[in-house]
């Protein structure tokens, strides 16, 4: 009879919010392993009822601090469907610049920050930085950029001003937009260089047959909307979303669980997107991806630190031929009135699919809301990655298996913040 | 010489709030408030010659105590200036700004020990006397 060992991380680091990890071995078996969310539920869906569809994209930007964009984005789609309007042209340029922008900073801290610290040994980028002073210094000025963009369009980083439903409320003038390409430009270059870097690094050999969601566009990377689609031939309108998918509570979890409706994990965030939509990528991204022999399709999570790099470079040169081909917009907004419909709106944030649904009345008051961020989707994938990881793997020593899972779960680059959003407080009385 | 005062904390969590009331208040120097600490400190404070950061504290003192560290005497000691919840606080951007060599020539952190963090409050009385008196140090020092 072996002993039972147990593993557990009673709070995770250099994840966004508050997360666990609990891992219980018998012998070489896994008896127990949850990847479990305390972080307290924060109501989001419930302050939405009763206001007007309006207010949508200011409210749930507050869900996160590092992509709100994706949530303006995906709030201000859904009500944009819900009232029958479709944003092209300049604006939709305008509204995929600025998500470039949140790309590039979020993406910034993760690789640098959060991520790229496990592989190389080290507890904190802070340590980091007193070997590799040139590569935290790369990391945080790609950061400010990546800021930079969104404070040009969107008044400020954190929790822009500027996105509402329809469009912006003030559109950039050309001066302002092309004063950001010089930046730009040597963002380019050192996500080129990032690309170089983060592909040498030492990866676990570690694959898994994922099934990868994402949105699709015609003929563009999806950033700011598209289909939904997968590598097992779902092609579906965002708005038929709950037909396909769908969440449930587990006890251990303060953040629902997304699953397929046959009870599958799937996969979002950037090993998602390359997977469905590589040979869309802007040729340099492209071409550094093929050089960091990344192949059409990536499926060891550990590598997603190259597809984030890859996507760095991306969103530079898409901001770069955004920017180029600008005039300023006749209006910065288009009008949008949604009364007694349903909206469903989804964007790609930084970490994957994030899907929006708002139920409004006769008024434009939202009745319900209903929002799927891609942590809570990713929570299934996460823990059938650990249990794949850890069978031959038993041998190592604990602090080193905790070090590994704990870097596996990065991988994902968790926003338990946002995952929380949710829930309805069902108050029973007798 | 361009001196800085910025002010870290949460004004709508009660005491949090001291550090962005500190910054709001002194008339010497500019203030800076609204920050938290992240990494965007560095920005924050770059091409000022001395900086003061006030942040919120937390060591078990009397709250209303001030501390005071010279951060080019080191570290700061862990555990008295309050952790972000953000995950990187003050002490740890000091320290990446070190490794940088990103730290300004002269940084002091003051800690203001708190005690009421509940949302939407005022500062508490005994806090809001350690304000004004660090605002009068720094306004006549």
């Amino acid at each position: 009879m072996r002993a039972d060992r147990e593993i557990a991380v009673d709070y995770l680091a250099r994840v966004e919010g508050e997360g666990a990890m609990y891992l219980k071995l018998r012998g070489d078996e896994v008896v127990d392993l949850k990847f479990k969310i305390f972080e307290p539920p924060r109501f989001f869906e419930a302050f939405l009822r009763g206001r007007r569809f309006s207010e949508a994209p200011d409210i749930t930007a507050r869900i996160c601090g590092i992509c709100p964009i994706a949530y303006q984005t995906s709030a201000c789609n859904a009500m944009e469907s819900a009232g029958g309007v479709e944003v092209t042209g300049g604006l939709r340029d305008l509204r995929r610049l600025i998500y470039c922008g949140e790309w590039i900073e979020s993406h910034a801290l993760h690789v640098f920050f959060l991520h790229a610290p496990d592989f190389l040994g080290y507890d904190s980028a802070i340590q980091m930085a007193a070997d590799l002073p040139d590569q935290v210094k790369m990391g945080l000025r790609l950061k400010q950029i990546g800021n930079r963009i969104m404070t040009v369009l969107g008044g400020r980083e954190i929790h822009p001003i500027n996105v509402r439903v329809g469009g912006f409320y003030r559109s950039p003038t050309v001066t302002e937009l092309t004063a950001l390409v010089p930046d730009l430009e040597w963002a380019l270059e050192a996500a080129l260089t990032t690309v170089r870097w983060v592909a040498e690094l030492p990866f676990p050999d570690f694959d898994r047959e994922y099934q990868f969601v994402s949105l699709a566009d015609s003929d563009e990377f999806p950033i700011e909307g598209g289909r939904i689609v997968s590598n097992r031939g779902l092609d579906i309108e965002v708005a038929e979303w709950s037909d396909h998918f769908e969440e449930t509570h587990v006890p251990w979890s303060n953040a629902l669980h997304a699953r397929r409706r046959d009870g599958s994990s799937y996969h979002v965030g950037p090993m998602a997107r390359y997977a469905l939509n590589s040979e869309k990528l802007t040729a340099a991204a492209r071409e550094a991806a093929r050089q960091a022999g990344l192949g059409p399709v990536c499926t060891n999570p550990f590598r997603s630190i190259i597809v984030r790099a890859v996507e760095i470079a991306f969103a530079c040169e898409e901001a770069l031929r955004l920017i180029n081909r600008y005039t300023r917009p006749p209006t910065p907004y288009l009008d949008v009135q949604p009364r007694n419909v349903t909206g469903h709106g989804a964007s790609e944030a930084p970490r994957g699919m994030l899907y929006h649904r708002y139920d409004i009345d006769s008024e434009g008051l939202i009745v319900d809301a209903h929002i799927v961020p891609p942590t809570s989707q990713n929570q299934l994938s996460i823990e059938e990655d650990l249990h794949a990881y850890v069978p031959g793997r038993t041998g190592l020593t604990d602090e080193r298996l905790q070090w590994e899972l704990e870097q596996a779960i990065r991988c994902y680059d968790p926003c338990i913040s946002c995952a929380t959003h949710f829930l309805d407080l069902t108050v029973e009385r007798t | 010489m361009r001196r800085l005062v910025i002010g870290v904390g949460n004004p709508m969590r009660g005491d949090d709030g001291a550090g962005p009331e500190v910054a709001r208040r002194v008339t010497s120097v500019e203030g800076y408030r609204g920050a938290t600490g992240s990494y965007e400190l560095m920005d924050v404070w770059e091409g000022a010659d001395e900086v003061i950061i006030v942040d919120a504290a937390r060591s078990g003192s009397e709250p209303g105590t001030i501390h005071r560290f010279d951060a080019q005497d080191g570290p700061l000691p862990a555990g008295v200036i309050g952790a972000s919840t953000h995950s990187i606080g003050v002490a740890e951007v000091i320290e990446m700004a070190r490794s940088l060599e990103r730290l300004p020539e002269r940084l002091f952190v003051y800690g203001i020990e708190i005690s009421d963090l509940t949302p939407g409050s005022e500062l508490s009385q005994t806090v809001e006397r350690a304000v004004t008196a660090l605002v009068d140090e720094i306004d006549h020092a």
